[in-house]
Order: C-alpha cells, then sequence, then structure tokens
C-alpha cells in the first residue's frame, strides 16, 4: 500500500509540472497584461507607468526566465503577490474565496447524493415502468434549464413575491449582533437557495449514473447467486447490489472535485457570492496572472489529490484490486 | 460613495467590470431631487422630521474596491469608499463650476499664475487623533511624484517645480509655466498621514490600504472582499458629523440581483438602468418607498473614425456619415430617452458647452449627396456604395460588457446600410480590444466613451502631439489651430479666455467630425425615501452626503453600540 | 428487435427523437420560415409584447423575436454540433490511439487527459475564450478542445477491450497493418458509444454557450444565439418575460430532448444492457 502510494504521489510530480506549463502558456499568450486596467485610456497616466508596473513585476523578463522564476517560488509554497491594485498574496486571495466555495459545493453535493441514490435505485430496479419515466424527465429538466434563469426564477419567487428566503449574499447585515442560533439560521436561509439550484441542476449526472450502475450490477453472477439462493430482494438490493454499485460512484467523487473548487462564476454573480469562480473570472479578465495561476494550481492539486484518494478508498472497498 | 473630482478628462472605462463600477458609482454618486419639505417628505406629516443622526444606508456596488489608498486606487469603487475616507484639499462646489474650500481653508494664486500659496485648516485631526499638518501634504506630494510610486495620477503633480512648507499649516507650490488645472488638482490624492506611512513602502501597504486610517466624514469599519465594506460616521470631523452613521457598500455584481435586493429592503440606494427607470419603479409601491433622480452624466458616447484608414481621410465622408445618424433615436431607443444627443465633448447645460453650434442634422439625402461629392456610387448596383473598384464597408468595433454601446452600434449599423454603407458590428474583450485594435490603431471605426472632468482641458485626447501609441488622440486627429488652441487654454487662469478658445475648438470638431459625438446619458439613482435632506444640483446628489438624514421616527437599522 | 423498433418502442427517446428532427428543420429552413431579418432593428417597436405582427414580441431595439429565435436555433445548434465535432474527433483519435497501441504512447496520452481533467472545464473555457475573440467560431474551437477528454477515455476503454478479442487478434496473426486494423475492425466498434455521447455533448454545448453568454463572452450580438436572447431576457425579466421564456424553454426541451435520445440510444446500443 505505501509502495503504492508513494508511486502514485510521484507520479503527480510530472503531472502539475505539464499543467502548470500549459496555465503558463496559456495565459501569458494572450492579448494584454494586467497592466491595461490600470493604464489604458486613463489620459493621467504616462506611458512610463506602463514600464515601470511591468518592471515591479518582473513582467520585463523573457517569457522563459519568468516561468523559472514563478517555479522557483511556488516549489517553496510562495504564489507570488496578486498583480493588481489589491497586491496581496494570492494565498490570502484564495484563503478568502476557497472556503465559501467549498462549503457550499459539499453542501449540495450532499443534497445531490441524498437524492440522487433513492432516485437511481429505484429507477434500476423499476427499469424502463413510468415511474422511472417521470423520473428520467424530472431530472433532465433540472438539468436542461439554464442555470441563471432558475436562479433568477426563483430569487423572484421566494425572494421577492413570497419574501421566505434572502434574494442574495451569504449573512444578513446584523447578522454579528444574532444570537447563535439565529445566525446558524441566517445563514442556513441564505444557503437555501444557492444549494438546492446547484444539486438541482447536477442531480442528473448522479442519478443516472447510480441507475446505470445498479442495472449493471444486477447482471453480476453474485446477484444471481443471492437471489437463487433465495434471499429477499430487499436484501439482494441493499445488501448486495447497492454497496456494489456505490464503487464507481466514488470514481465519480473524485472527478467532481475540480467543480467543488472551482466553483460557479455564474451562480457567484447571481446570488453575489464570493467565491473561487468570481475570483478566477476577475482575475482572467484582469490578466492578473499570479491569481490565475495560484488558483489553477492548487485547484489542479486538490484534484489530483482528491483523484487519488478515490482510487485509495476504491482499493480499499474492492479487494481485488488491493493486488495490484 | 462620493465621485473623486477629478480635473482631466477621465475614460469611462469599457472594461465590463470596471465599466459597469463606474456607471454605479457616477449613477449613485452624483443627483436631483426636490427638498425635504417637498413631495418626497414620506408619509405622514404629523411625524417629527428634523434632522437626526443614526441610521444606516447600504448601496449596491457592482465591484469590490480593490485599494483604498486614493493614489493606487484604479477604480471607482475604490475612489467612492476613499472619498468617504480622505477628504480633498478644495473641491468644485455643486454647481461644479467653482472651486470651495475643505482642508484648505483658503489659497492664494499669484499674479502671474506661476505660484499658489495653501492655508490649512488648523484644526482636523487624523482618524487616530493625530493632527493634520501642511508635512502631510508634502509627504503625500513627494509620494505621488517618486517614480518608484506605481500611481497613475502622477502627471500634474510633475507640473509643480518647487513644493515649500512655510509652517505647519502653510505651503506654496511654483510652477515654471501657468497650468490652469492646477488649482483643481490638489484633491484627496496627496492626502495621507505620514506619521503612519514614512519610510515604507507604499506600493506594499496593503495593511493600510485596507483599512485606512483618514481624516473624512467616515471611518472604515470593517471590509469582507467581496461582500460588504462598512464604514461608520467620524464624529470628529471638522466640518460636523454625518448624520448618517453606518454606510455599508453591498458588492452585488449582477444588476438584475441588485435591482431585486432593492425591491426588497436589502439596499437602500442603487443607479438604476435606463429600462428600470421607466419601466419598473412607475408602480405606486416602489414610488411610495423610493424617490428617483436624473441628472445628465459626466460622460458621452462617440463614434470614433480611424483617421488613418483611406476610408476615413476625407471629412465630407465623416460628415456624410454623421448626417445618416439619427442621434435622437438612439438616445429614445437605448436611452429609452434618458439622456441627450450630444454635439461637442461636453457636458449640455455648463459653462465650457458652446451652445451656439448648431449640429449636423439627420439627413440622409444629404449623406448621399456628400458621399457622390468625394467619389462614392453604387455603380455595381448591389446596394453597397464602391469607389475605384472598392466597397465603402468597415467594422465599428466595441467592448464586451457594455450593452448600450452595442445596442448603439447595431442602430447605426442599420442607419448607415441605408445610404449604402455596410458596417459590421464586432463585440471584443476590453484588454484584447485596447491591446490587439486601439493601441495598434488596427480599427476602422469604435463606440466608445469619454468621462468628462469639471476642467475643460481636453489636451491629452486632441492634441496632434498624443497620437503615438498607447496616448488618447488615438483617431490621429490633427489640427493645427486646434494644437494652439489647446496649448493656449490651459496655460491661461481666464475664464472669459479660455471660454473663447474652447468655444473656438468646439466649432473645428464639429466641422471636421474627427467623432461623431452620439449622446450624454443620464444617471438614475434610486434612494430610499426615508433618507431626507438629499439636495439635487449639476454635481448630482451625493457631494452634500454629510447632510443626509433620515429623521428619529423612520429610522430602520438600529446599531449595537460600538459594533 | 431491431434498432429502430426498440427506439420506437421507448415513447421518451421517440419524444426526443422527433424534437431533434424538428429542430433540424426549424434551422435548415431559417430564411424560409422566419418572418423577419432577424437584424431588422426598429426603433419604434421596443420590448413590445407578443402579437400578430410579432408573434413572440420584439426585443431591446425593436427586433422580432421569434425571427431570431430561428436563425439562434441555427447558431445553437450549429455551436453544438461543430463543438462536439471537434471534440469528438480529438477524443477518438487520441483515445484509439492509445487504446490500440497501449504502452508508452498510452500512458503519455492518458497523462495528458489528466492534466487537461485537472482544470475545471469552465475555466478552461473562460480562459481560452477571453483570449480569442468571441465570434462564433472561435467558441465552437474552444467548447471542442476543452471537452474531449470523456470520449477520448471511452474510446481507449473500447480499443483496449476489443484488442484481446478475437477477430483483432485473428487480423493481427494475418500481418494486417496496425492501422488498417484499428481504422476496419476497431472504430466500427467503438462508434455506438462515441454517438451516444456526441448526442449528449451537444445539450452540453448549448449549455455550456448560455452560460458563456451571460458572461458575456459566448456568441456575440448582433448574431442571435439562444444564450444572448436569453441574457438580454435576464435584465428585462420583469419587462418582457417573453425575451426569458421564449430562449429559456427553447433551451429547456432541446437540451432535455437531446439527453432523452441519448439515453434511449445508449440503452439500444450499448450491448450489454441489451441482454439485460
Amino acid at each position: 500500500m505505501i509502495a503504492y502510494l508513494s508511486r502514485r504521489l510521484l507520479g503527480l510530480v510530472p503531472l502539475l509540472l505539464g499543467i502548470t506549463l500549459i496555465s503558463f502558456m496559456v495565459i501569458h499568450v494572450a492579448p494584454g497584461s494586467p497592466m491595461d486596467l490600470l493604464t489604458d485610456m486613463n489620459p493621467d497616466a504616462s506611458p512610463e507607468l506602463r514600464d515601470r508596473l511591468a518592471e515591479h513585476w518582473g513582467l520585463d523578463e523573457p517569457l522563459p526566465v519568468q516561468y523559472a522564476m514563478w517555479l522557483k517560488r511556488v516549489v517553496v509554497g510562495d504564489f507570488g503577490n496578486s498583480l493588481s491594485r489589491d497586491p496581496r498574496p494570492v494565498i490570502d486571495k484564495v484563503a478568502e474565496a476557497l472556503p465559501v466555495t467549498l462549503v457550499l459545493n459539499l453542501m449540495s453535493l450532499c443534497l445531490v447524493m441524498a437524492a440522487a441514490i433513492p432516485i437511481g435505485v429505484y429507477s434500476a430496479t423499476h427499469p424502463y415502468s413510468r415511474s422511472d419515466r417521470v423520473a428520467t424527465v424530472f431530472v433532465f429538466l433540472g438539468f436542461a434549464m439554464p442555470t441563471f434563469w432558475l436562479a433568477l426564477l426563483c430569487m423572484m419567487l421566494f425572494g421577492v413575491e413570497l419574501a421566505w428566503l434572502p434574494v442574495s449574499g451569504l449573512q444578513s447585515l446584523d447578522y454579528d449582533s444574532l444570537g447563535p442560533w439565529d445566525k446558524v439560521l441566517d445563514r442556513a436561509r441564505h444557503l437555501v437557495l444557492p444549494v438546492s439550484i446547484a444539486a438541482i441542476t447536477s442531480l442528473a449526472g448522479m442519478s443516472r449514473y447510480m441507475r446505470s450502475s445498479m442495472l449493471e450490477v444486477f447482471r453480476q453472477d453474485y446477484v444471481t447467486t443471492a437471489r437463487a439462493k433465495g434471499l429477499s430482494e430487499r436484501v439482494v438490493v441493499y445488501r448486495h447490489a447497492l454497496r456494489n454499485a456505490m464503487l464507481p460512484v466514488i470514481t465519480l467523487l473524485g472527478l467532481s472535485v475540480p467543480g467543488l473548487i472551482g466553483g460557479s462564476v455564474i451562480f457567484e454573480t447571481i446570488f453575489a457570492i464570493p467565491g473561487m469562480g468570481r475570483l478566477f473570472y476577475n482575475s482572467v479578465m484582469g490578466r492578473d496572472y499570479t491569481v490565475v495561476m495560484g488558483v489553477l494550481v492548487i485547484g489542479a492539486v486538490l484534484t489530483l489529490l482528491g483523484n487519488l484518494l478515490a482510487d485509495v478508498s476504491y482499493a480499499i472497498a474492492d479487494p481485488r484490486l488491493r493486488r495490484r | 460613495m462620493l465621485r473623486l473630482q477629478i480635473n482631466k478628462t477621465r475614460p469611462v472605462s469599457g472594461h465590463k467590470m470596471q465599466g459597469l463600477v463606474l456607471a454605479v458609482a457616477l449613477l449613485a454618486l452624483a443627483g436631483c431631487k426636490s427638498g425635504p419639505g417637498g413631495n418626497d417628505a414620506g408619509p405622514a406629516a404629523d411625524i417629527d422630521l428634523s434632522p437626526a443622526t443614526g441610521d444606516a444606508l447600504l448601496e449596491g456596488s457592482i465591484g469590490d474596491a480593490s485599494n483604498l489608498i486614493p493614489m493606487l486606487a484604479g477604480d471607482s469603487s475604490s475612489h467612492s469608499v476613499a472619498s468617504l475616507v480622505f477628504d480633498p484639499l478644495l473641491t468644485y462646489d455643486r454647481n461644479q463650476d467653482q472651486l470651495e474650500p475643505r482642508l484648505a481653508s483658503s489659497w492664494d494664486v499669484s499674479e502671474d499664475g506661476l505660484e499658489i500659496t495653501f492655508h490649512l485648516r488648523e484644526d482636523v485631526r487624523w482618524q487616530d487623533g493625530e493632527p493634520f499638518t501642511a508635512r502631510d501634504i508634502e509627504y503625500g506630494f513627494k509620494t505621488i511624484t517618486d517614480p518608484t510610486t506605481l500611481t497613475a495620477y502622477a502627471e500634474d503633480y510633475r507640473q509643480v517645480s518647487l513644493f515649500e512648507v512655510i509652517d505647519d499649516f502653510t505651503f506654496k507650490v511654483t510652477y515654471d509655466k501657468p497650468f490652469a488645472p492646477a488649482l483643481a488638482s490638489w484633491n484627496n490624492l496627496v492626502v495621507l498621514p505620514r506619521h503612519l506611512l514614512e519610510g515604507r513602502d507604499i506600493n506594499s501597504a496593503t495593511d493600510f490600504a485596507r483599512h485606512p486610517v483618514g481624516l473624512g466624514r467616515y471611518t472604515l469599519e470593517s471590509w469582507t472582499a467581496g461582500t460588504t465594506i462598512s464604514l461608520r460616521a467620524n464624529h470628529d470631523y471638522y466640518r460636523g458629523r454625518a448624520y448618517v452613521e453606518r454606510v455599508v457598500y453591498r458588492i452585488i455584481p449582477d444588476q438584475q440581483t441588485q435591482f431585486l435586493e432593492l425591491k426588497t429592503g436589502g439596499l437602500d440606494m442603487m443607479g438604476l438602468t435606463p429600462l428600470q427607470y421607466s419601466r419598473q419603479t412607475s408602480s405606486d409601491a416602489f414610488k411610495n418607498n423610493f424617490a428617483r433622480y436624473k441628472y445628465l452624466a459626466n460622460s458621452y458616447t462617440y463614434l470614433g473614425y480611424n483617421l488613418r484608414n483611406d476610408l476615413f481621410k476625407d471629412q465630407r465622408v465623416r460628415r456624410a456619415l454623421t448626417h445618416a445618424i439619427n442621434k435622437q433615436e438612439i438616445v429614445d431607443a437605448v436611452l429609452l430617452g434618458l439622456g441627450a444627443p450630444a454635439r461637442v465633448p461636453y457636458k449640455p447645460g455648463t459653462f465650457w458647452h458652446n451652445d451656439s453650434i448648431e449640429d449636423l442634422a439627420f439627413d440622409p439625402a444629404r449623406s448621399r449627396q456628400l458621399l457622390a461629392e468625394a467619389g462614392w456610387s453604387d455603380s455595381d448596383d448591389n446596394g453597397v456604395l464602391d469607389r475605384e473598384g472598392k466597397e465603402f464597408e468597415f467594422k465599428i468595433l466595441t467592448n464586451q460588457g457594455n450593452d448600450l454601446r452595442l445596442k448603439t452600434a447595431t442602430i447605426i449599423q442599420r442607419r448607415f446600410k441605408e445610404i449604402g454603407v455596410k458596417a459590421d458590428v464586432r463585440v471584443i474583450e476590453w484588454s484584447a480590444f485596447i491591446n490587439d485594435f486601439v493601441d495598434k490603431r488596427a480599427f476602422d471605426a469604435v463606440v466608445l466613451g469619454w468621462s468628462l472632468g469639471l476642467d475643460p482641458d481636453q489636451y491629452d485626447i486632441w492634441h496632434s502631439s498624443k497620437t503615438s501609441e498607447k496616448e488618447f488622440n488615438f483617431v490621429s486627429f490633427a489640427d493645427q489651430e486646434v494644437d494652439d488652441l489647446l496649448d493656449s487654454a490651459r496655460r491661461s487662469f481666464d475664464r472669459q479666455e479660455r471660454k473663447k478658445a474652447y468655444d473656438r475648438f468646439q466649432e473645428i470638431l464639429v466641422e471636421q467630425q474627427p467623432y461623431t459625438f452620439l449622446y450624454v446619458a443620464e444617471s438614475l439613482p434610486a434612494v430610499h425615501r426615508r433618507f431626507h435632506g438629499i439636495e439635487p444640483a449639476p454635481a448630482g446628489i451625493a457631494y452634500n452626503f454629510e447632510r443626509w438624514y433620515v429623521p428619529a421616527a423612520l429610522q430602520k437599522h438600529s446599531l449595537s453600540p460600538g459594533g | 428487435m431491431s434498432i429502430l423498433s426498440r427506439i420506437a418502442s421507448n415513447r421518451l427517446t421517440m419524444a426526443g427523437g422527433v424534437m431533434v428532427a424538428l429542430l433540424f428543420a426549424v434551422a435548415v429552413l431559417a430564411p424560409v420560415i422566419s418572418p423577419y431579418d432577424p437584424g431588422a432593428v426598429n426603433t419604434q417597436a421596443i420590448l413590445e409584447a407578443p402579437s400578430l405582427a410579432h408573434p413572440l414580441g420584439t426585443d431591446g431595439i425593436g427586433r422580432d423575436v421569434l425571427s431570431r429565435m430561428i436563425y439562434g436555433a441555427r447558431v445553437s445548434l450549429m455551436v453544438g454540433f461543430v463543438a462536439v465535432g471537434i471534440a469528438s474527433l480529438i477524443g477518438v483519435l487520441l483515445g484509439s490511439t492509445a487504446g490500440y497501441f497501449g504502452g508508452m504512447i498510452d500512458a503519455v496520452i492518458m497523462r495528458f487527459v489528466d492534466v487537461m481533467l485537472c482544470f475545471p472545464s469552465f475555466f478552461l473555457i473562460l480562459a481560452v475564450i477571453a483570449f480569442l475573440d468571441a465570434s462564433i467560431w472561435n467558441i465552437m474551437v474552444v467548447i471542442g478542445l476543452t471537452s474531449w477528454m470523456g470520449v477520448c477515455r471511452l474510446v481507449r476503454a473500447e480499443f483496449m477491450a476489443l484488442r484481446s478479442r478475437e477477430f483483432m487478434l485473428a487480423a493481427e496473426g494475418l500481418g494486417l497493418p496496425s492501422l488498417r486494423i484499428m481504422l476496419r475492425h476497431g472504430l466500427p466498434n467503438a462508434m455506438a458509444p462515441v454517438f451516444v455521447a456526441f448526442i449528449l455533448g451537444v445539450a452540453g454545448a448549448i449549455l455550456t454557450e448560455s452560460a458563456l453568454s451571460f458572461l458575456g463572452i459566448g456568441v456575440q450580438p448582433p448574431d442571435p444565439s439562444w444564450g444572448n436572447i436569453l441574457t438580454e431576457g435576464k435584465n428585462t425579466i420583469e419587462v418582457a418575460w417573453w425575451l426569458s421564456v421564449c430562449p429559456g424553454v427553447a433551451i429547456l426541451l432541446t437540451v432535455l430532448a437531446y439527453n432523452l435520445l441519448g439515453e434511449g440510444l445508449r440503452d439500444v446500443l450499448d450491448p450489454r444492457l441489451r441482454e439485460g
């Protein structure tokens, strides 16, 4: 196991290098520079300011040198400072945005799993029945609805017309003066819409995956054997089939890590949530190279670790793989 | 919240975020309404409406601030917040016409216009209790003119050849040549607490940039990145404390979300879009809760022609294109009537605007005639004019994220088609737009906007020496008479003399049409009715923000003491 | 049962298929059936509610929404097909190469897939779109370039499975050159799942375009796409419901139709499920 792990971890190094190289090339080859937003079309800004900014940020060096310098710093965990009017360290900016996105997405993932497993199991045990079809259409409706439209309609209905929930944001203005219980309640009220809308849009993928995974398992010999032994259908489905059908879902969870930390700029824009999606979007638009690189690299590392974790838990769950 | 008064023509940034932020700042920050006793005064007449301190104003902002040190800030959100925390030495009055004192109680300009002496107030303290003195300004001046300071605003201060501190509350600046915009340049950009910053690298003083110690109407209370910026009234403010105890900027990037928040009480103030103003806020329910204001913004939108392009070298062609555009139609369709057609680069109704110029009228027949004179005819009968085998076709570029400009370009495209000119509209992301097209002069025509300063100087945009890469005369306009006029007008302190020069300058622009000046939009802020004391003026509504108040009986937000 | 009759027997799949066919008809016949020029501005008829003259109303500068929706169907479908076409092409090429040769080649290609999967796909699209300008072609290319990884893995898996099958071994035993084996025998066998992925991918690409439009970096007006009509509709949702409901419902139904069709085809084409 330890050999397996260390081999896998070593394998991540070239992957990470590839990721940084691609990111670096894409962002630097693009037209424009971080100086643009500060100096362009601003008659007060002298042309020398551009040069001074470029020099200050080390952008006057040739690209390979810049990449080497960047890499050298990143290896020791220094992602540099943001190349913008808010020149704080990249890591601080990510640390502000990541928890928001992570909490939101984990909650919606839990909601998705809670809904998708029963739907998937039911569909698989009653394939091609009327209820299977209704479930299919229902989950796909959620998937097919453009997110921002659904979000806006829900905000208008629940936020404005019915006034049950706050329209946007993460907490009320008077949050600090609330009691502990009210704080939880306030947070929850703000999270209902974003979390459930995020869940609705990704319900389809998970529940369909669950369904086909279950159907696959039903055809396996051990299920047939279990049935032949005269075990009740309930035991067959929940004791034998479901456990095995969950295995591929673990892999899928590992693959959904980029989504968990990437956040969605659309979502965050419409709900006014300061998460990773907006951080990345704003830094791309402002050509804030260090933040763009930082977000991508941190995202990639977490993703790779997520995949590794998924593989490891898969290996633990499935003894056949452990020997490899 | 308050607009930084800058004495030069400044850009309306077209960048998606910045452009919108700016629009909101402009909308939100300036304004018009009837007095507190008027029909806006709120429901019951028997409650006590006298000024009271307390309550909070929640304002919507499309973007987060970035840096609250004014000389380092680049976006309007930052300048808005900073203008509540830092005061200028002097500022334009409510009519945007005369300068009035703030930190400087008075100033003298020498006979020859080369020396200005400022006398500072002696009763001003920084928010940490230290007294404010001429040494602070000296520090600010040295910092902004220091070549290592990454500021975009140094140009005006570089004109100063000598800065002398006379005593704690007096300083004198000397210029080599008279420089008309000099006085107004002494705004809050150079107001920094020396005792906290001296010896530090200002560029990396991010702790101060996010938690500044100022001397203005408000003190920064907290700043949650991307969410809220919260300010509290400075009770020791030298001009008397502001009534409204707290100002909270809520950062809500989507304008539709902002509007829903406004309707549900999550915001007290936001800049409305023309559509929201004209179609979504006329219900009684809205009008009972919000007062709407409108006044012309300090900016204009134009169609600029690349004068290096053979198509546009002929003045008759440019005049023909202007004749083909119905400016009123654009105002009516794009702004829903909430704006005015523009003919020159000055705001209609201001002192500098040349009212006597006749604009080129919408006249397609005249347009065709001019094009025919310039040699353009439809020889192959395909509906598009041609000359020497070349069709009259070009691209109109505009930037992403500005719906009004896109609609404008699309309407112009249709009008041009009617006179046989084929124009395609292309929308390009801001950074790429500036770098690949504007800077390289690789464009035919652009729809863009400039924001107008309060000083009439437009040297950077129209002088023929400002046409090289990255400079702002990007259409490459060159006219000897205009050069002379711009030169002499910025060297004179005589208003009438300057007015004469700028009047002539405007005549030449109208004659030559290097831009087709399109429209000036109106700012459309909405403010909750519980706020009283708003007095609309040419400067907008926000210039007297410290005098806004909520009568005790109408206050909505109670505040935890000290919180 | 033949494939067609199996499709016909599943009503959901049929419904999806009919809708997809209808959309195709609309897109192809756009110039014939659209009542107005989709770019015709009419400043006298701004944001007019649906009427006989304009069955789906007009937009913010008086263009006919029905005509724009019809032409938008063209653009949206084209974006979907070309983008997914590019993705499928890359995916099939790389996947079959990796699956057939195995070894080092396989390892390198699959590591590249891993790298690409590490970027949240929206990040990639956003980054690339910001740099190229947002013409329809660039949008299609970018969506294609960032969504081929799934197909690649799929094709590779099919090839790996095929490699051990008897007829491939036989072909190799006969000394047939590997490229020919791959094209003649391997590829057709891998086509069924790719086809399903293609259909599902089109739906995804249409949604992606609308999301990009929300950010202002999708298909750029004045060219109509459902995404950019919906985005204008978002800002006028309280004044002009038709401007968001029309494109919203169109996207909803189209994506639903493609998914139902794709899912149905998967059941029909997947030999393992056929026995079940």
